[in-house]
C-alpha cells in the first residue's frame, strides 16, 4: 500500500520559494494547485533543506519560518537547524 | 525574519528553554502536585522520552505567532475596507459561516480551556509546554474567527449571539457535547481525543478543503483565518502523533486503552464531521471538491498512511472505519435533508440545490444521489415552488451519544435507518449506530445524563412548550430573519439589492409558507 | 463497563419518566419514508388510546408526505421496540405495553416513499 506524506502551504509569495525548493530537492513529489493553497505529496518522505531555501531566497532562512505559511502536514516530523523532514518509517 | 546570533542550535535551545526550566520537587510529593496523571491507567515510566519535533521554544513561538497575526489582520482590514462581503460568490455561502461561528468557534474556546487544564496535569515539562502553547493557539483561533465574522454580522442575520446559541440550540449540542465529553475525561484521553483523533486524523477535512472552498467563493477573510489557524494545527497534529507514539512506547499496557480511545474518538469525530460534509457539498456555491473526495484524500489516504505507521505499536485502524468510509456517499445529503426540514429552528437558512448543483451532486455521487436523494429533493423543490415549503413539525429522535438526530442509514441498506436501542438499568436508550451504542455501553454513567435538546424541550426546560417560543426566547433566534428558507429571506433580499437585482420575482411569492 | 473516574461517578438518568410531568416519550419510525429524516420523538399521554394516538399524533406528523393519504396505519405492520406488535385501537398506550421511550416501527407495505426511493 502506498504511504504518502504531504505538506500544504498558503498560496503566497513566501510559499512559492518553498515549493520551488521542495520540487528541486524532491523530484518525485507531486505538486497540486488548489484554490488559495498548494499541496505537495510524495511517497514516504519529503524534505525541505535550509540550504536550498537560502539559495532561492538569497538570504538567511530559519527552518521554523515555514510555520508561517504551512497549512497542514501528514507524516512524522523531524526538524533541526538544516532541514524539515516528513516521513513514514 | 533572520534569526541572528545563533549561539545555540535548535535542539540545545529547546533543551535549555523547556526541560531545564523545570525542576524536581523536593518538599512536595510529585503525586500530590500531579494528582490526575495515573487514574486512567496509563503508565509513564520516563517523561524525558517525550519529543517535540518542532522544538519550538516560547521566544520563537511569540515571534512566529505575532507574524501570523499581523498578516491575518492586514487581510481582515482590507476585507472590511473593500466591503469584501459584496464580492462573495453568493449570499447562501454566508450560512456556512453562521454554522461555523456558532458550531466551531466555541469549540476553539473549549479547546483552549481543555489544553490549559491538561497542561497543568502532566509531570513532564515537554508535554506541559506543548499544551500551554496549544491553549494560547486555541484562544487565538476563537478570537480571530469572531473578528473575521464580525464583518459579516454587520450585513447578514444569524450571527448575533453565537456563544449563547452554542449552549442551547438543538444541533449545537452536537459539537458542544463532543468537546464536553473530551474535557471531562482524563488528561491522556483528552490528548488522544483532541490532539490525535480530532486534530491529526480529522480536522484537515474542516480546515483544508472547506477553507480552500471559502477562497473559491470569494471569502478571503475566512480562508485567511482558516489557514492561519490550520498553520498552528500543523504543530498540533505533530503533537497529536507524538503523544500517541509516546504513550504507546512507554508501556505495553497502554496499547488497549489507547486503542479504545482511538475507536471512540474516531467515531465521535466522524459523526461531528457530518456537519462539515454538508457545508462542503451544499453551502459552497462554487464547488472545489465533494465531501466524498475530501474524505478519500484526507481520511482514507492520509489516515491510511498514519495507521499503517502505527501498526508497529499494535494499533489497528479505528473500529467501524469501514462504515465511515462507506458513509462518505451519504452523510452530506442526510445532514442537509435534516437541516432543510428543521430550518424553523436554525440560525441559518437552507434551500434546495439548483439544477446545476443537483447535476454536480449526481456526478460526484453516482451510486447514491440519484437513487436515494434526488427524488426527495425534487419533491421538496416542487412543493416549495407551489407554495408549500416543507418543514417537519415534529421533533426528531436524537442519538444518546452524538446527539445528532438518528438519521443515518445501514451500510448494507441505505433505505433503512441504522437505529439501535438498548435497555440500561431499566431505562431505554436510542442510538444512531453501533458506533455510538458501543461508546455508551462502555461508559453508560457518562451518557445517561446527556442533555438532549428534544427531551429538554418536552420536559419544559426551554422557556416554552412550543417550538416558536423555544426558538425565539430560549435560542435567541430571530424568527423570520435568521431562520426558515433562504429564498425570500431578508438575507436573500439584501443580497439581491447588493447585486442590483429586484427581489419581487418568484422568491417573494414562495417565501416561508409553512411558517 | 463503567467510567474510569476520580470519584464515585454516578448520575441519575436525565430523561426518567417522572421528569415529563405525567407524559411520556414515544418514538415512531415509518420505514421507507426518509423524507422524515429520523424517527419522530413525540410527547404522549400514557392513557390515550392507540386509536387516538394514530389519529391525533401520528397522522398530523406524517400528513405532508405524498404517501400519507394511502397509509392505513391501523392496518399496517407494527413493531414495538423491535418485536412484532398488534395494536388495539381502543386500548391505552400503557395497556398496549408502550412504556416511556419506547419505539414503534410502522411498515406500510406497498408504500415505498417518493418515487419509490424510500424517501
Amino acid at each position: 500500500m502506498s504511504q504518502l506524506v504531504f505538506i500544504a502551504f498558503q498560496d503566497n509569495d513566501n510559499a512559492r520559494y518553498l515549493v520551488e525548493a521542495i520540487a528541486e530537492d524532491n523530484p518525485e513529489a507531486e505538486v497540486q494547485h488548489q484554490p488559495a493553497m498548494i499541496r505537495i505529496q510524495a511517497e514516504k518522505r519529503l524534505v525541505i533543506n535550509r540550504e536550498t531555501m537560502e539559495e532561492k531566497l538569497g538570504r538567511d532562512w530559519d527552518v521554523q519560518e515555514m510555520l508561517i505559511d504551512v497549512i497542514s502536514i501528514g507524516g512524522n516530523v523531524d526538524e533541526d537547524d538544516d532541514h524539515f523532514i516528513l516521513q513514514w518509517t | 525574519m533572520v534569526v541572528k546570533n545563533k549561539k545555540l542550535n535548535l535542539k540545545d535551545k529547546y533543551q535549555y528553554l523547556t526541560r531545564d526550566m523545570a525542576w524536581e520537587p523536593t518538599y512536595q510529593k510529585k503525586k500530590d502536585i500531579f494528582p490526575d496523571e495515573d487514574f486512567e491507567g496509563i503508565k509513564i515510566t520516563d517523561w524525558s522520552q517525550w519529543e517535540d519535533p518542532f522544538r519550538l521554544t516560547m521566544d520563537a513561538y511569540w515571534k512566529y505567532q505575532a507574524e501570523k497575526e499581523k498578516k491575518l489582520y492586514a487581510i481582515f482590514d482590507a476585507f472590511a475596507q473593500n466591503n469584501g462581503h459584496q464580492n462573495i460568490s453568493d449570499a447562501r455561502y454566508v450560512n456556512a459561516l453562521k454554522l461555523f461561528l456558532s458550531g466551531v468557534s466555541p469549540l476553539e474556546h473549549a479547546a483552549f480551556q481543555g489544553y490549559a487544564k491538561v497542561g497543568r496535569q502532566f509531570s513532564g515539562a515537554g508535554a506541559r509546554v506543548a499544551c500551554q502553547m496549544q491553549a494560547i493557539d486555541e484562544l487565538r483561533h476563537s478570537q480571530t474567527q469572531q473578528h473575521a465574522m464580525s464583518h459579516y454580522n454587520k450585513h447578514f442575520n444569524g450571527l448575533h449571539d453565537a456563544a449563547h446559541m452554542h449552549d442551547r440550540v438543538w444541533f449545537l449540542s452536537v459539537p458542544k457535547s463532543f468537546f464536553d465529553d473530551a474535557r471531562s475525561a482524563g488528561p491522556f484521553e483528552f490528548l488522544t481525543a483532541i490532539s490525535f483523533s480530532f486534530e491529526y486524523v480529522l480536522t484537515n477535512l474542516l480546515f483544508v478543503p472547506f477553507m480552500s472552498g471559502a477562497a473559491y467563493n470569494g471569502d478571503m477573510a475566512t480562508v485567511t483565518f482558516g489557514f492561519s489557524a490550520q498553520s498552528d494545527e500543523a504543530r498540533h497534529m505533530t503533537l497529536g502523533l507524538e503523544v500517541i507514539k509516546f504513550i504507546l512506547e512507554q508501556h505495553e499496557d497502554n496499547v488497549p486503552i489507547v486503542q479504545r480511545w482511538i475507536d471512540k474518538w474516531f467515531w465521535r469525530g466522524f459523526r461531528l464531521l457530518s456537519l462539515v460534509g454538508m457545508m462542503m457539498d451544499y453551502m459552497l456555491p462554487n464547488k472545489v471538491m465533494s465531501w466524498a473526495e475530501a474524505w478519500e484524500v484526507y481520511y482514507e489516504q492520509n489516515g491510511g498512511a498514519l495507521f499503517k505507521d502505527l501498526e508497529r505499536y499494535g494499533i489497528r485502524p479505528p473500529k467501524y472505519q469501514d462504515i465511515a468510509n462507506d458513509a462518505k456517499h451519504h452523510v452530506s445529503h442526510q445532514a442537509w435533508s435534516t437541516f432543510y426540514q428543521y430550518s424553523q429552528a436554525t440560525n441559518f437558512h437552507t434551500w434546495m440545490p439548483e439544477k446545476e448543483e443537483m447535476d454536480w451532486l449526481s456526478e460526484k455521487y453516482p451510486d447514491t444521489f440519484d437513487k436515494y436523494y434526488r427524488p426527495r429533493f425534487e419533491h421538496w423543490a416542487k412543493e416549495h415552488a407551489e407554495g408549500r415549503r416543507f418543514y417537519n413539525n415534529t421533533l426528531p429522535q436524537l442519538c444518546q451519544v452524538c446527539q445528532i438526530p438518528t438519521i443515518f442509514t445501514e451500510k448494507e441498506d441505505p433505505t433503512a435507518l441504522s437505529h439501535r436501542q438498548i435497555v440500561h438499568e431499566g431505562e431505554r436508550y436510542h442510538f444512531c449506530s453501533d458506533g455510538c451504542c458501543d461508546i455508551f455501553k462502555h461508559e453508560p454513567e457518562k451518557y445517561v445524563q446527556a442533555w438532549l435538546p428534544v427531551h429538554q424541550i418536552y420536559q419544559g426546560n426551554c422557556e416554552g412548550g412550543d417550538v416558536e417560543t423555544v426558538v425565539s426566547k430560549y435560542y435567541h433566534i430571530n424568527i423570520g430573519e435568521d431562520n426558515f428558507e433562504y429564498i425570500g429571506s431578508p438575507d436573500h433580499k439584501r443580497w439581491l439589492s447588493i447585486k442590483g437585482k429586484s427581489s419581487d420575482t418568484k422568491a417573494d411569492s414562495a417565501k416561508q409558507d409553512a411558517a | 463497563m463503567s467510567v474510569n473516574a476520580l470519584y464515585d461517578y454516578k448520575f441519575e438518568p436525565r430523561d426518567k419518566v417522572e421528569n415529563f410531568h405525567g407524559m411520556q416519550l414515544l418514538y415512531v419510525y415509518w420505514p421507507h419514508h426518509l423524507m422524515y429524516c429520523s424517527p419522530f420523538a413525540m410527547l404522549v399521554q400514557p392513557d390515550m388510546t392507540f386509536g387516538a394516538f394514530v389519529d391525533e399524533v401520528l397522522k398530523p406528523a406524517t400528513a405532508d408526505h405524498p404517501d400519507a393519504p394511502q397509509a392505513d396505519f391501523l392496518a399496517a405492520e407494527w413493531q414495538l421496540n423491535g418485536e412484532p406488535f398488534t395494536p388495539d385501537a381502543s386500548a391505552t398506550l400503557k395497556d398496549c405495553g408502550i412504556d416511556h421511550k419506547s419505539m414503534l416501527t410502522v411498515t406500510t407495505k406497498g408504500l415505498d416513499g417518493i418515487a419509490g426511493s424510500a424517501s
